[in-house]
This record gives C-alpha cells, sequence and structure tokens, in this order.
C-alpha cells in the first residue's frame, strides 16, 4: 500500500459540492499526479466540516492547514505550493473576521475551538464512502459489543443510563422509547430513522448522512437488536440526493460484509435497512405522518396514543428516532454511558448539533456540549454578527420554537432552559438576528411557513394559522390595531391547545415569543404606525433631507418609478403616493441626504 | 469479500487501514506526540529539508514513534538550513539546525528518544504571536 505522507481533505458536503468541490477535487488528482506524487499524498473526499460560510473547504494534514473558498482552478498553486514546496498558500488561507488575522491551522480557529463532535466525529476526517475508514474509527465495533457480550436489556439499559434524548425535537429519552417498543409483543418489529428533516435552514441531519452514514446504519442495527427487530427503514426525502447515495453505497458495502443482512458476525442476529422517500413534507417528519407516508398513505398525522411503539409501521411496533440521535449511539456503546452522561447538564446530557444561520459571521454546522451558551454558540463560534452590527435575536427551534433575546444569551441551551425561556430546542436550527430584522416580519415568516406546511386534517391548525397569519400581515400593513395584538395571543394559545399533531401545537411559537419579547415593536407598529427596523415596507417613508441634497439628479435618474422630481442643483423631492419603496435611491445618494422615517 | 464474523475480523480491518489512517488520527492530537516542524522554504529546500523530511517520517513509522511531521515556511535561520523544531510532549520546543540525514538520526535517537540535548540546538530568538 501506498506510505501516504499527506492528506488532502477536500469536503463532499452538498454545499461545498455546490461551489464545485468535486471539480477541485479532481484536480488536485490531477496535479497530484502530473507532479508524480501519488504514492505520498492521498486525496479524501470527506463529509461536511461545518466550516460551510467559506466553502469550498480544503484541509491538510498532518498540519492542519485550512483552505477555504477555493476555486477548482487553485488546485495547482495548492500541489506546486503547499505539497512540494511545503509554503502555504496565503490567499487561501482564512482571515478571521473579527482580528483580522490569518489563521492557517485549523485548531486555531475559534469556530472550532468550543465544539466538541460526537454525532459529527467522523464528518469531515473519513470517506464516507470508505467502510474501512469507518471501522478504523472503531466503527461496528459498538454492533460487535452489543450482539456479542451484551443482552438487548443490557443495552437498553445502557442507553437508558447514558441520558440520551431524541435529537428530532420532543427530547424524549431514547432508552425508555427503545424499551416500550421492546415491550410491545410482536412477531414482526420496525426500526425506523427520521431523516425528513423539515425545519427551514437545517442540515444537521443531511450533513450526518452524508459524512457518516455507517454511524446510523450501526445504531439501528443496535437498535434492532435491543427491541427485537429485524428491518430497518430510512425514510429521507428526495431533495437529499447526495445523502441518498452515500446510504446507498453504505448499505451495499455494509452487506457485502455481512454487517448487514442475515446472521450478523455468525451471532444468528438478522438486520437489514431499506431507503423510503418522503417528498419533502415538513408534517411528515411527524413520526405518525412518517408512518402513514411510507405506507403509501397521505402523510397526515393521527392522534397518539397509540404510539408507534404499540402500533406503527403496517400497525407494527415501531421505534422511530432521529438521524443524530442516532448517531449518538455507536459511541455510547464504545465508550460507556458514564462518559456519555459526563456531558452536558443535568437534565440534557452530550451534545446537540445546530445548524448555525442569518447575520451571523460564521454560517455553518456546529457540534457543542449541552450547557454552552447562546453566547458562546453565537459569539465564539458563529464569530459575531456580521458588519459588525447590533445582535437583536436568535431563533431557535425552527417553525415551532421561539425568538430570544440578549438577556438570555447566557443561558446554558438543554432542552429544559430553551423551554423555560419559552422558546425550544427544536431539530437544531439555529437563525441569528441583527438590528435590522423586524420581529414581527419574523414571525410572519415562519407563519407563512407553517401555513403551507400544515396538511389541513384538524381545523385548528388549517383555519387558526390562517387568522394568525391575516392579523400578521395586516400589522405589517400598518393597518393592525391593539386588540389585533390580543387577538394574536388569544387564537395563539387556543390553536396551541387545541390541534392534533405537534406542528399545530407549536406554530404559534415564534408570534408569542416575539409577543412576549418584543412587544414594543408590535406596539410600534399599530400604535405608532412605525416599524423601528425599517423592514416593513408599507410603514416606511423615504425623504430627501433638503440641506444635504446637492440636486445631482442620481436618485432622480434612478427611480424606477418616477417618483422623484426636482432641478438640477435644487432639492429633489419623493412624491409619495408613486413611491414604492424599493430603497434604490436611499443606496445610491452619496451624500446621505435621503432618509428612512 | 470475507463476512467480517467477530470483533476481532473488525480489528484485522482496522489493522489494515492503520497506517493510511494514522496520519490524520495523529494530527487530531499533535500535542500527544513528537511534533517535527521542517522549514521548507527555499533555502531550506534547496539545502535538502525535503529528504530530511522523508527520512524522518520513514524512521519514525520505522521505530513505531509516534510523531507528525509537517513542514512549515521560513524559520529565519537561513545560515543554518535545513533547519527543524521538534516539540515533545509536554515540552518547549527546540531548533535544530544543519539537520541532514546524519543529524536527523542522531535528534531522534538522543533527543526524541532520550531527551538528551545534542550539539547544534539553535537558540530560540522569536517568539510565535500565540504565545
Ligand atoms: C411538525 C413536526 C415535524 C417534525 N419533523 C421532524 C423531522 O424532520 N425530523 C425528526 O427527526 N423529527 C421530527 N419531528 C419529531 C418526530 O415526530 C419524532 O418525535 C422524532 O423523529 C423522534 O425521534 P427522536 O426521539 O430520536 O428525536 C417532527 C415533529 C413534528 C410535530
Amino acid at each position: 500500500m501506498a506510505d501516504y505522507k499527506m492528506h488532502m481533505l477536500v469536503c463532499g458536503g452538498t454545499g461545498c459540492r455546490a461551489s464545485e468541490s468535486k471539480k477541485i477535487r479532481q484536480n488536485l488528482d490531477a496535479s497530484i499526479q502530473a507532479n508524480g506524487l501519488e504514492d505520498s499524498v492521498q486525496v479524501v473526499e470527506t463529509g461536511c466540516f461545518g466550516f460551510c460560510e467559506k466553502g469550498p473547504v480544503v484541509k491538510i494534514l498532518p498540519d492542519n492547514t485550512f483552505y477555504v473558498q477555493v476555486r477548482p482552478e487553485d488546485a495547482d498553486q495548492i500541489v506546486a505550493e503547499h505539497i512540494v514546496k511545503g509554503r502555504q498558500v496565503k490567499h487561501l488561507l482564512y482571515e478571521d473576521p473579527t482580528k483580522q488575522e490569518v489563521i492557517a491551522d485549523s485548531k486555531d480557529m475559534g469556530f472550532y475551538k468550543k465544539q466538541v463532535r460526537i454525532a459529527l466525529r467522523n464528518c469531515g476526517f473519513i470517506d464516507p464512502e470508505n467502510i474501512d475508514e469507518y471501522i478504523s474509527r472503531d466503527g461496528y465495533a459498538a454492533l460487535a459489543t452489543c450482539l456479542g457480550d451484551m443482552t438487548p436489556e443490557q443495552v437498553i439499559d445502557t442507553m437508558k443510563e447514558s441520558g440520551l434524548r431524541g435529537r428530532g425535537g420532543g427530547g424524549f429519552p431514547t432508552g425508555l422509547k427503545w424499551q416500550f417498543t421492546r415491550n410491545s409483543v410482536s412477531e414482526q418489529k420496525y426500526v425506523v430513522c427520521n431523516a425528513d428533516e423539515g425545519d427551514p435552514g437545517a442540515f444537521m441531519d443531511r450533513s450526518i448522512l452524508e459524512g457518516d452514514p455507517h454511524s446510523v446504519l450501526e445504531a439501528m442495527a443496535i437498535c434492532g437488536y435491543a427491541i427485537g427487530a429485524d428491518t430497518g427503514l430510512i425514510y429521507i426525502r428526495a431533495e437529499y440526493p447526495l445523502a441518498i447515495d452515500r446510504l446507498k453505497v453504505a448499505i451495499k458495502q455494509a452487506r457485502e460484509i455481512g454487517l448487514l443482512g442475515n446472521d450478523i458476525m455468525g451471532t444468528g442476529f438478522n438486520f437489514d435497512v431499506e431507503l423510503r422517500y418522503g417528498a419533502g413534507a415538513f408534517v411528515c417528519g411527524e413520526e405518525t405522518a412518517l408512518i402513514h407516508s411510507m405506507e403509501g398513505l397521505r402523510g397526515e398525522p393521527t392522534f397518539k396514543p397509540p404510539f408507534p411503539a404499540v402500533e406503527g409501521y403496517l400497525k407494527k411496533p415501531t421505534n422511530v428516532n432521529n438521524v443524530e440521535t442516532l448517531a449518538n449511539v455507536p459511541v455510547i456503546i464504545n465508550k460507556g454511558a458514564e462518559w456519555f452522561a459526563s456531558i452536558g447538564t443535568d437534565k440534557s446530557k452530550g451534545t446537540k448539533v445546530f445548524a448555525l444561520a442569518g447575520k451571523i459571521n460564521n454560517v455553518g454546522l456546529i457540534e457543542v456540549p449541552m450547557g454552552t451558551t447562546l453566547r458562546e454558540v453565537i459569539f465564539d463560534i458563529g464569530g459575531g454578527i456580521k458588519d459588525g452590527k447590533k445582535f437583536k435575536a436568535v431563533q431557535t427551534g425552527g417553525p415551532s420554537g421561539g425568538c430570544l433575546t440578549e438577556e438570555h444569551l447566557d443561558t446554558p441551551i438543554d432542552f429544559d432552559n430553551l423551554l423555560s425561556v419559552g422558546s425550544m430546542m427544536g431539530s437544531g436550527g439555529m437563525i441569528v438576528m441583527d438590528e435590522d430584522d423586524c420581529m414581527v416580519s419574523v414571525a410572519k415568516f415562519y407563519l407563512e411557513f407553517t401555513l403551507d406546511e400544515s396538511c389541513g386534517k384538524c381545523t385548528p391548525c388549517r383555519i387558526g394559522n390562517k387568522r394568525l397569519y391575516e392579523i400578521l400581515d395586516k400589522i405589517t400593513q400598518g393597518k393592525g390595531t391593539k386588540e389585533d395584538l390580543d387577538r394574536l395571543r388569544m387564537l395563539g394559545n387556543v390553536i396551541k391547545d387545541t390541534s392534533l399533531c405537534g406542528l399545530g401545537q407549536t406554530s404559534p411559537n415564534p408570534i408569542l415569543s416575539t409577543l412576549d419579547n418584543f412587544y414594543d415593536e408590535y406596539l410600534a407598529h399599530v400604535e405608532d404606525g412605525r416599524c423601528p427596523a425599517g423592514q416593513c415596507k408599507a410603514l416606511l417613508q423615504y425623504k430627501i433631507i433638503d440641506d444635504k441634497c446637492t440636486g445631482c439628479t442620481l436618485c432622480f435618474r434612478q427611480c424606477p418609478v418616477a417618483a422623484i422630481s426636482g432641478e438640477r442643483k435644487s432639492p429633489h423631492f419623493i412624491d409619495q403616493s408613486l413611491c414604492i419603496k424599493c430603497g434604490v435611491c436611499y443606496e445610491k445618494c452619496k451624500f446621505d441626504a435621503i432618509e428612512i422615517v | 469479500m470475507a463476512k467480517v464474523k467477530s470483533l476481532a475480523d473488525l480489528k484485522k480491518i482496522k489493522d489494515e487501514v492503520q497506517s493510511k489512517m494514522k496520519l490524520r488520527e495523529n494530527s487530531e492530537q499533535p500535542e500527544k506526540m513528537v511534533q517535527v516542524k521542517v522549514a521548507m522554504a527555499t533555502c531550506g529546500i534547496a539545502s535538502g529539508a525535503k529528504e530530511t523530511m522523508n527520512y524522518m517520517i520513514e524512521e519514525f513509522d520505522h521505530q513505531s514513534i509516534e510523531a507528525v511531521v509537517t513542514q512549515t515556511g521560513c524559520m529565519g535561520y537561513c545560515y543554518a538550513e535545513p533547519t527543524i523544531e521538534v516539540t515533545l510532549p509536554g515540552k518547549e520546543p527546540v531548533v535544530f539546525g544543519h539537520v541532514d540525514k546524519k543529524k536527523a538520526q542522531e535528534v531522534i535517537e538522543t533527543y526524541v528518544k532520550k531527551g538528551e540535548l545534542i550539539d547544534g540546538v539553535i537558540p530560540v530568538n522569536y517568539k510565535t504571536i500565540d504565545e
């Protein structure tokens, strides 16, 4: 075998692939060959590094040099300079936006310093299409241990002791769920992996499946052994083609060497995994709707109980777990429940993966121990707010969650803390907002999403959310009243209390939490007809400040609707009845002579 | 392909890919092993730094010493090229000058394995920014 002295890891996640990382890999390979280095340098396509903000990423080992925003045409230079001559390619190194210094070694980047990677342990480290690399990281050793040395009860006890809670949103204790499914008596049971991932902006589960598919397969087999199931089903949205491909490759490889299929490792245990595709409906992430969708029925939820653990897929006991939940399982078996329980807070153990997005410097995928504060995530790992703006709010929990403010920044993140401050963990979306974001519009955005995604089966969700949306829309149009705010709160609470499934039971949360935390902003809309963040167009007026206007005619010429009039060298004037509030004049004016009021 | 029948079989696969993965595993935690940085700017390369680097990688491998050998830019000791900086776990970095193959062997045998200093140590005349 070739004796590689250097490894070049190229990110092959969906984000980096969209920026031609596949071509980068090909070019690196070609360049390595052209230099006759194929025996000493290995190019590996890995899963997501998490640092999506600056993708595509190429990492060189052993020196941990981290190249960002690499283009295919940079490949030759990287090989010629870094590999052949040993000089870093300066212009591709990462520059810390707050300190404005170049950081070459990924170990020194704030983004990685506070992270603890359990679920993402192999992402950006191994080649996801090579089962040997997974095995070299103790892959399938947990399954071997379970089958060889542990009874199903012992496996379940280990899961219980670890304190692992579901990462799909509910936070239900995983060991307990396994116990319930085990207790259900049936010839046939199923293990289902929920890879629907419907939260807008979330890509935690996709990245795990793309970067480390075997960890999920191994965990499903372990779960099958624990609950007494021989069939695993992964429900994955068809919009995740790369994850689907990698899963297919992984399933094939695992079958080939007998880690899936009949008589696994000679123990008489049978387990195999199949894929089921979803069409990308948010409600199909809800477990009962998911099961119906897999059965070929409409993706609509049904009342619980019966819980899937009792009556699930094809009416058989079914254990549904989220991708990230499962990715933790093999590590817990290998390192022990005690080790896992030593990480995190009192009631939330281990780590959580978050998809950081919004007005933040380091958009990307991160994994931190439970108990890390929002401030650490946003400012230390996320690198703070973009363009030096002021932090305003952070939204966690997606369409079911809430918006938290400055005063919550030092809250240690865990399931219970987030609930107690009026938001929730959810599946791990985290969207950061700055002073330019209008909280009424943010609430409206989420409601628009739930409105689209509501299956329409129950009245409170179907009609109630529509009414909520209409009220919000009215407020952003400047036609709201103070009574509307009370109505929002009352209706929101009714929808929460009376909806059939988790979608409606949580959909008013973005409104209720913004009403709680940003009431003044709502008041400004309904009482003063003013949008403090300057986002609600209907409430804005662009005005020309006569003293500052030089009469250069630039705005006059740029205005798309000819709403600006005036003579050269004398102050211009905006006709409010014609203005469409596009903001072009405001952006173009060189003299700051246009104000938003 | 042979079926995996036990934990031992998994271990066998693990051992087989070990040599390929070791470099990746080690670079995760360089502070726990011997770290060698070879100055590989133009002057270093011209005086044989590349050969020194290859020799050290092979020798560490050969002797099963857990080490990470990386290249770095000019360290500023052009008069003493090739230069290498060696950091033993928990110790301060030490810079050696004029490290050809023979010297490299001496560094490994005497400094890395026994912790005894040898001739050719260059007094460190700089601090890196992260100190
Ligand atoms: C509207 C709605 C959408 C959901 N979407 C997802 C999803 O995309 N992925 C997921 O794992 N769980 C989702 N859930 C939670 C699942 O119903 C279920 O609780 C979860 O898959 C259980 O796995 P866990 O215990 O490992 O978290 C959703 C729930 C609701 C109410």
